[in-house]
C-alpha cells in the first residue's frame, strides 16, 4: 500500500489548461439534447439504386478551394519543401543519390495516394446500396449533424473522426456523404487492404488512401505521408477521415487514441497555414457487429484471416444474415482554434521555417493527447445503445440462465439507470420491453436463446466434447455477449469505480475513497477512456451520478451507501467484476508464474494458459481474462505505472509487480 | 512624440519635377517661406530663432495648430470628404489632387461596403468645450523659472488638448464625444537645442513630467498622458525647432533640428536640389524627431532606406545630460550603436533635438506604374521575386481586391467621354479578354525614381518579372491613384465617423513564406471577431503588402465597420484590434514594423523581445532617466 502510486492529493488541474476541455459538465450531461434520426435506407428501398448511383453529384466544397486532380496533388507533395528537405537530408546521411530517394518517395506516394474517380464512386453507390439493404434493416443518421457538417465543410478544412468497430465504418461513411451530396472523404486506411486487389483499387478510386500500419522508423515514409495528408487538408480538397482508435475495436469498447495522425492534421493550424480546422466526432453504433464472431476468435488467440478478396467473397454468406440497425451520429464540429485558444505557445512555430520537420513541444504533445481523448469521449457520448446492450449486461451477471420475465424487469431497470448516467438509448419504435427484448434475442440468436422461459447463452457444442473445447466455446459466447455489454462501460465507468473503491477501502472517508478511485483509474487507464489529468473531476462526476440515482449520500468528508442503493451498487460492481478479476488473475500470473523478462507474445500465451488451467479446475469463472484485449491493456497499464519496464523494442522486462498486484 | 501614422503620401504627376511639384501642391497655401535663398549655408549660431516674433511661424505648422489643422480629426481644416447637395461625395480644399473633385461611385461603395446610410449621422460636437478640460496645475516657482528662460509657453485649454492625443481611433472618438481625463498642464515651444536643455533642467529641478510632442500623428497612444501622473505634465512641442542648420554637399548630409516636419524638410532641401527621400504617409505633419523616436519607415525606403539607414548623427537631451557621438561617420565599431537606444525610444529617454541625415540629389525623373494580377497569391509571388532579384522600385505595393475596389470607388468623375470609353475598354480587356475576375484580381502600384534612362530600364525589368506571374501592366494613372489613396484614407476616417463607421489601420512585418497565410488569417479573424461581438454588417477588412525586404515584407491592414446597434463601439473596436494583433503574432508577424509600441501594444513587448530584452531596455531607462522625467509610459 505504501508504494501505491496513486496520489493522495488531487492532481493539480490548471484551470486555464482544462477550462475548455472538461468534456462533460455535469449539468450538460443531463440536459444533453440529441438530434433525431432519419433512416437513409428507406428511400433506397422505394426508388431505383441505379438512378441514385447516377444522380447529379455536385458536393459543396471548401470556400477557398482551388480544384485540382489527384495527380497534381501527388506532384505537389513530391515537390514540397517538406519532402524535398527530407530527401536531401537522407541523401546526405546515406550517400544515396537524391534521385533514387525521390523515386522511392514517388513509389510511396503511388502506393498511398488516392485517385478518386466518379465512376468508382458511382459503382460503390450502386453496389453498397444493394449490400446495405441486404445486411441492415435501417441505417439511421442524425440529419442535423449532416447539415452541420455541410456547413463546416464550406467554412474550414474538416477532419472526420469516426469510431471504429467494423470495416463497414468507412464504406458507410463515404456512402452517407455521397447520399447527402457532400465531398467524399479521403480516408487513412490500413495498408492491409492493398492485399485485396480489386477491392483495394476500387477503394482507392473511391477516395481511400493507405498508410502502413507502422512506419515509425521510416523518415521518408513519414514525411511523404504527413505532407500528403497536410496538402489535402490545406487545400480543403476533401474531408480527411481516419480512426483515432487506430484499428477496429474488437471489444466494442473504445480503444485509447493514437496521436500520430491527429498531430499531423493539427499541424497546419498550429503553423497557421489554415485559419481553423474542424474536428468532427462521429459515432457509429451497430446493433449487431458484422465481425462479432471473428473478433471473439481473435481475442482468444485464433488468428484472424488476412484480408483478401476471396475472404470477402466467402463473407457473402453473411449477406443472408440480418445485422439490424446502424446508428450514425455526426457530432458537432469542434473548432481546433477554439480548443487551442490560450493553450499553445506560438514561439516554436515562429522561430523555425515551417517546412522543417520539428518535434512537437511538450505542450503541443499534451494538447494533441487532450484533444484525442476529448474527441473519443464525444464519440462515446453519442454512441447509440440498443436494448440488447442492456440485455447482454443483465445476462452476463446472471449466468448460466435467467428467467425471461426477470430479464425484462431488470433490463427495464437498467434502462432507467443508463439514462440517468447519460447513456444514449434508442428504444425501437416505442416497442414494449418484452417485444424489444424478443426482437433483440431474435437478432442475436447466435449469442443467446430462450429455453423453457429462461434465457441462456448460446454455447452450442459446449455440452459435449473435451473440457478444453467446452471452455473455449463458453469463452467465445461470453466474449461475444461481452461485446454488447461493453458498450455500456464507458458510460458507467465513473460511478462504478467509485462503487468499487467504496467497497475496496471499506471506509466512508471521501479522501480514502478518492485515493482508491484514482488508483483504479490509473490501473484501468487503457481499459476505459478517461480524460487525462482530471481524476478528481471524474470522481466527482461518479459521486454526482450515484447521488442522483440515490445509491449514495455524501457529506463534506464522507460517502455513505444508502439502503435502497444496494441494488445499484451491487449491479455496478458486478458489471466491472470481470475486469477486476481479470486484472487480478493477470497480476497473479505475473507475480507467481512469469519469468523475469518476457515478450508480449510470451506474456499473452502465458496468461492464457494460466487462466485456462484455472477455468478447467473451476477455480475461477472469469472467462474474460482469456481475452487478449484485457491482457494487453493490463500490461500497458503496468508499464505506465512503472511496475513493469519496457526494454528495447521486442523485449519487455519485468521489474517489480508485487505492491500493485497486492493492492487489487 | 510623433509617430508617422501612415507611411507615405504621394500625388505628383509622373514627371521629372514631380516631387517638388507634389510638395508645392501640398503646401501651396502657405505663407511665403521665411527661408531666404542662400541660407542653406552653415548657420551654426545656436539660437538664431530666439526672439523671432511669435507671429509667422517658420514652418508649415503654426504654434496654434488648431488654426490650420482639425481639432477633432485628421489633417487640414479645409480638406475633408463631404456629401454635396446632390448627395455625391466630394473632397474639399485645394491642397490635394483630389481637391474639389466629385467622386460619383463613392457613396454607393460606402453603402454597399458598410451598410451605412447617409440618413443616419453621428455628428461630432462643433467645438471643444473649454469647461470640460482638466485645469492646468502648475507651481508658481516653476512658472517663474520658465518665464525667466523666455521660452514661449501656453496654458490655454485648446493648446493643451491638442497635444493630449495622437490619431488612434479612441483618441479621435474622445475628442468628438468625450474628453481626456488627463492632459498636459502646459505647452512649451523651445526654438533650439539650448532651450530644450533648459526645459529638461527645470523639469529635473521641479520634478515635472515631460512628454515630447512632434507632429502629433502617433497611432500607438504614445501621446496620451498617463492618467495617474500627479506631477505637472509639460508638453514639449518641438515644432518651432525646424531649421536646417547646415547642408554638407561633400558628404551629402544635412543637420536639421528635430522639430521640422517632413514636407518642410523636403521642400527646403529641394531648394538646394536635395532630398532625404524619407516619405512616410504622414510626412505632411510628422517630424524628424518623431521619425527617430519611433523607427519610422518611408514609402521610398527601397532607394533611401528607413530612418535607421538615414541617420548619421543624433543629439538628444536627457535628464542625465546630452547624448551624441563624437563624429559624423557612416559606421563605427564602438560597441552597440547608441543610436539604437534612441531610435524607437518613443520619448521615454529624452528629446531628440538635432539630427544629421543623409541627403541625395533630387531625382531627375519619376514615374508611376501599376500591374494587375489575377489574384493576390500571384501578386505576392511577384513581389517576392522582385525582392529576391533586389530590383524593387522606389516603392512597390500590392493591394488586395477589397482595396482595389476601394480605390476604384474614389475615381473622380471623368472629364471626357473619351476617357470613360478608354476605361471601359481597359476593363473589358482585363476582365473579359484576359479572364481576370474583378472580384479576385489585385493591383500592384509602383513608383520609379532616378535617371530617366535607368528608370525606363528598371521599369522594363520589373514589368518583365510581373509578366511571369501573370501580371498585366495597368498604366501610370492607376499607380498614382493608388498612392493618393493611401494618403487620403486618413481623411476618410473622419467621414466614416460621421456615419457610424469606425476604422483604423495597423501594420506588421512578416517573413515572405508567411505573408499569404498571415493576410488571410488576420482578415478572417477580424470578420469573425466582428460577428462574435455583434457587429451587424460584415466589416471592411483589407490589406496591402506595402514594403518588400530581402527576408520578408511589411503588411498594412485597414479595418472598419459600421457600429450602429453597438453600445460601446470603441471597446468593441479595441477588442477586435487586439484579437487581430494576437493573430498577427500567432502567424509569425511582428508587433510593429513602423508604428511603434506606445501604450497600445505594450502588453506584447515581453513576448516580442523576451524578458531579458525588456530588462536591457529598462536598465537603459533607469540609467538615463532615473526619476522618470520622460514619463509618458510608452514601450516598457
Amino acid at each position: 500500500r505504501a508504494s501505491s502510486p496513486s496520489p493522495r492529493t488531487p492532481p493539480p488541474v490548471s484551470p486555464l489548461s482544462h477550462s475548455l476541455f472538461v468534456y462533460s459538465q455535469q449539468k450538460e450531461l443531463m440536459s444533453k439534447k440529441r438530434d433525431e434520426f432519419e433512416d437513409i435506407l428507406e428511400e433506397r428501398r422505394v426508388s431505383s439504386d441505379l438512378r441514385y448511383a447516377m444522380k447529379c453529384y455536385a458536393p459543396v466544397i471548401y470556400k477557398g478551394l482551388s480544384p485540382c486532380k489527384p495527380n497534381a496533388i501527388k506532384s505537389a507533395v513530391l515537390q514540397s519543401e517538406q519532402v524535398q528537405y527530407v530527401i536531401k537530408q537522407l541523401a546526405k546521411e546515406t550517400g544515396e543519390s537524391p534521385d533514387i530517394i525521390q523515386e522511392e518517395a514517388m513509389e510511396i506516394l503511388d502506393e498511398m495516394g488516392h485517385s478518386m474517380q466518379l465512376g468508382a464512386v458511382r459503382f460503390f453507390a450502386f453496389t453498397l446500396s444493394k449490400i446495405f439493404k441486404r445486411l441492415f434493416q435501417r441505417v439511421c443518421v442524425n440529419e442535423e449533424g449532416m447539415q452541420r457538417l455541410q456547413q463546416a465543410i464550406q467554412e474550414h478544412p474538416v477532419v472526420l473522426l469516426p469510431s471504429h468497430r467494423s470495416y463497414i465504418d468507412f464504406l458507410m461513411l463515404s456512402y452517407l456523404l455521397y447520399t447527402y451530396d457532400l465531398a467524399l472523404p479521403v480516408i487513412a486506411a490500413g495498408i492491409d487492404f492493398l492485399g485485396m486487389k480489386i477491392v483495394g483499387e476500387l477503394l482507392r478510386r473511391a477516395g481511400a488512401f493507405f498508410m502502413r500500419r507502422s512506419f515509425g522508423g521510416n523518415r521518408l515514409y513519414w514525411a511523404v505521408f504527413a505532407e500528403y495528408v497536410k496538402t489535402m487538408l490545406r487545400n480543403g480538397y476533401a474531408p480527411i477521415e481516419f480512426f483515432l482508435e487506430g484499428t477496429r475495436s474488437r471489444t466494442a469498447k473504445t480503444l485509447t487514441p493514437k496521436f500520430g495522425l491527429l498531430s499531423i492534421v493539427m499541424e497546419p493550424f498550429f503553423k497557421r497555414e489554415v485559419f481553423d480546422t474542424y474536428l468532427v466526432p462521429i459515432s457509429i453504433s451497430y446493433e449487431r457487429i458484422l465481425e462479432e464472431s471473428l473478433y471473439a476468435y481473435e481475442l482468444l488467440g485464433v488468428p484472424k484471416p488476412k484480408e483478401s478478396t476471396s475472404g470477402l467473397l466467402k463473407a457473402r454468406r453473411i449477406l443472408s444474415d440480418n445485422f439490424g440497425t446502424i446508428h450514425i451520429y455526426v457530432g458537432q464540429p469542434v473548432s481546433l482554434r477554439t480548443l487551442a485558444s490560450g493553450r499553445i505557445n506560438r514561439c516554436p512555430y515562429n522561430l523555425v521555417p515551417r517546412h522543417l520537420p520539428q518535434k512537437p513541444s511538450d505542450d503541443i504533445q499534451e494538447f494533441v493527447s487532450d484533444v484525442a481523448y476529448k474527441m473519443e469521449l464525444l464519440q462515446i457520448e453519442n454512441m447509440v445503445l440498443r436494448p440488447w446492450v442492456l440485455v447482454a449486461a443483465v445476462l452476463l451477471q446472471n449466468l448460466p440462465a435467467v428467467d425471461f420475465e426477470l430479464l425484462i424487469e431488470k433490463t427495464l431497470w437498467l434502462k432507467g439507470l443508463t439514462q440517468t448516467f447519460g447513456g444514449f438509448i434508442e428504444w425501437p419504435d416505442n416497442l414494449c420491453a418484452k417485444k424489444a427484448i424478443t426482437s433483440g434475442l431474435a437478432l442475436h440468436s447466435n449469442i443467446a436463446r430462450l429455453v423453457d422461459g429462461h434465457v441462456v447463452l448460446n454455447d452450442k457444442g459446449a455440452e459435449d466434447g473435451a473440457v478444453g473445447e467446452i471452455i473455449f466455446k463458453r469463452a467465445l459466447a461470453v466474449l461475444m455477449c461481452g461485446t454488447y455489454r461493453n458498450q455500456l462501460l464507458n458510460v458507467f465507468v465513473r460511478p462504478s469505480l467509485v462503487v468499487v473503491a467504496l467497497q475496496m477501502t471499506r471506509s466512508f472517508r471521501k479522501e480514502e475513497v478518492y485515493s482508491c478511485f484514482s488508483f483504479l483509474r490509473d490501473v484501468f487507464s487503457d481499459e476505459f477512456i478517461f480524460f487525462p489529468g482530471i481524476s478528481l473531476k471524474d470522481f466527482e462526476e461518479g459521486c454526482f451520478l450515484l447521488t442522483k440515482c440515490g445509491a449514495i449520500q455524501t457529506t463534506q468528508q464522507e460517502i455513505y451507501p444508502t439502503d435502497k442503493g444496494s441494488v445499484v451498487i451491487s449491479f455496478l460492481s458486478a458489471m466491472f467484476r470481470p475486469f477486476m478479476e481479470g486484472y487480478q488473475l493477470i497480476f497473479r500470473y505475473l507475480s507467481k508464474e512469469a519469468k523475469e523478462t518476457f515478450t508480449e507474445k510470451q506474456f499473452i500465451s502465458g496468461v492464457r494458459n494460466f487462466v485456462f488451467q484455472l477455468l478447467e479446475k473451476g477455480n475461477t469463472q472469469c472467462y474474460e481474462a482469456l481475452s487478449s484485449d484485457i491482457q494487453k491493456n493490463a500490461l500497458a497499464a503496468l508499464v505506465q505505472l512503472g511496475a513493469v519496464k519496457k526494454k528495447k523494442i521486442p523485449c519487455v522486462d519485468l521489474l517489480e509487480i508485487k505492491p500493485v498486484a497486492a493492492r487489487l | 512624440m510623433a509617430a508617422p501614422a501612415e507611411e507615405a503620401a504621394g500625388s505628383g504627376p509622373g514627371s521629372p519635377s514631380s516631387a517638388r511639384r507634389r510638395l508645392s501642391i501640398i503646401s501651396g497655401h502657405l505663407r511665403g517661406s521665411p527661408w531666404a535663398p542662400g541660407r542653406e549655408g552653415p548657420s551654426p549660431s545656436p539660437c538664431k530663432a530666439r526672439g523671432a516674433p511669435a507671429g509667422p511661424a517658420s514652418g508649415s505648422i503654426p504654434k496654434k495648430r488648431q488654426e490650420l489643422l482639425k481639432w477633432n480629426g485628421w489633417g487640414y481644416n479645409d480638406s475633408k470628404f463631404i456629401f454635396n447637395k446632390k448627395g455625391q461625395a466630394e473632397f474639399t480644399g485645394r491642397r490635394y489632387r483630389l481637391g474639389g473633385m466629385v467622386l460619383p461611385t463613392f457613396k454607393e461603395w460606402i453603402e454597399k461596403t458598410f451598410g451605412a446610410s447617409l440618413e443616419h449621422k453621428s455628428t461630432s460636437r462643433a467645438s471643444l468645450n473649454v469647461n470640460d478640460v482638466p485645469p492646468s496645475i502648475i507651481s508658481e516657482e516653476f512658472l517663474q523659472d520658465l518665464i525667466a528662460t523666455k521660452i514661449s509657453y501656453s496654458q490655454d485649454a485648446e493648446d493643451r488638448v491638442f497635444r493630449a492625443h495622437g490619431h488612434c481611433l479612441h483618441e479621435i472618438f474622445a475628442l468628438r464625444e468625450g474628453i481626456f481625463r488627463r492632459i498636459p498642464d502646459i505647452v512649451v515651444w523651445p526654438v533650439c537645442h539650448e532651450d530644450v536643455v533648459k526645459i529638461v533642467e527645470l523639469a529635473c529641478k521641479h520634478s515635472l513630467c515631460i512628454i515630447p510632442f512632434g507632429g502629433g500623428t502617433s497611432v500607438s497612444s504614445a501621446l496620451e498622458c498617463p492618467e495617474e501622473e500627479k506631477r505637472t505634465i509639460v508638453s514639449l512641442d518641438t515644432s518651432q525647432m525646424n531649421r536646417i542648420l547646415w547642408i554638407d554637399e561633400k558628404n551629402l548630409t544635412a543637420c536639421v533640428e528635430a522639430g521640422i516636419v517632413g514636407q518642410d524638410l523636403e521642400k527646403q532641401l529641394a531648394e538646394s536640389g536635395f532630398c532625404t527621400g524619407h516619405e512616410p504617409d504622414s510626412m505632411e505633419f510628422s517630424s524628424l524627431g518623431g521619425w527617430v523616436a519611433t523607427r519610422a519607415s518611408g514609402m521610398k525606403k527601397n532607394i533611401y532606406g528607413n530612418i535607421e539607414d538615414l541617420v548619421i548623427h543624433i543629439k538628444m537631451v536627457t535628464p542625465r545630460g546630452i547624448v551624441e557621438k563624437n563624429c559624423q561617420v557612416p559606421r563605427m565599431s564602438t560597441g552597440p550603436d547608441i543610436h539604437h537606444f534612441i531610435m524607437g525610444s518613443e520619448g521615454t529617454l529624452g528629446v531628440v533635438t538635432e539630427v544629421t541625415v543623409k541627403i541625395r540629389p533630387v531625382p531627375e525623373y519619376q514615374k508611376y506604374g501599376s500591374v494587375v494580377f489575377p489574384n493576390f497569391e500571384r501578386g505576392v509571388a511577384c513581389l517576392r521575386e522582385v525582392a529576391k532579384q533586389r530590383c524593387a522600385p522606389a516603392s512597390i505595393r500590392l493591394v488586395d481586391n477589397a482595396q482595389f475596389q476601394f480605390g476604384h470607388a474614389l475615381k473622380p468623375q471623368v472629364a471626357s467621354i473619351f476617357t470613360s470609353f478608354l476605361d471601359g475598354l481597359k476593363k473589358f480587356y482585363i476582365t473579359k479578354f484576359k479572364g481576370f475576375d474583378p472580384n479576385i484580381l489585385c493591383v500592384a502600384t509602383l513608383l520609379f525614381e532616378g535617371d530617366r534612362e535607368k528608370v525606363l530600364q528598371h521599369e522594363k525589368q520589373v514589368y518583365d518579372i510581373a509578366t511571369k506571374f501573370g501580371g498585366l501592366a495597368a498604366g501610370e494613372d492607376n499607380g498614382q491613384r493608388g498612392y493618393m489613396l493611401t494618403f487620403v484614407i486618413a481623411y476618410l476616417r473622419d467621414l466614416g465617423l460621421d456615419y457610424y463607421v469606425i476604422g483604423e489601420s495597423f501594420e506588421t512585418s512578416v517573413p515572405w513564406d508567411r505573408v499569404l497565410d498571415l493576410c488571410r488569417n488576420v482578415k478572417e479573424r477580424i470578420v469573425r471577431e466582428c460577428k462574435e461581438k455583434g457587429v451587424q454588417f460584415a466589416p471592411f477588412s483589407t490589406c496591402r503588402v506595402t514594403q518588400t525586404y530581402d527576408a520578408g515584407a511589411c503588411v498594412y491592414f485597414y479595418f472598419a465597420f459600421n457600429y450602429r446597434g453597438i453600445s460601446d463601439p470603441i471597446h468593441v473596436y479595441e477588442q477586435i484590434e487586439r484579437a487581430a494583433r494576437e493573430e498577427i503574432l500567432a502567424n509569425g508577424g511582428s508587433l510593429s514594423h513602423h508604428h511603434g509600441v506606445g501604450k497600445l501594444r505594450k502588453r506584447w513587448m515581453k513576448e516580442s523581445i523576451s524578458d531579458v530584452g525588456l530588462g536591457m531596455l529598462r536598465s537603459v531607462k533607469e540609467y538615463v532617466d532615473p526619476n522618470n522625467i520622460f514619463g509618458n509610459k510608452n514601450l516598457l
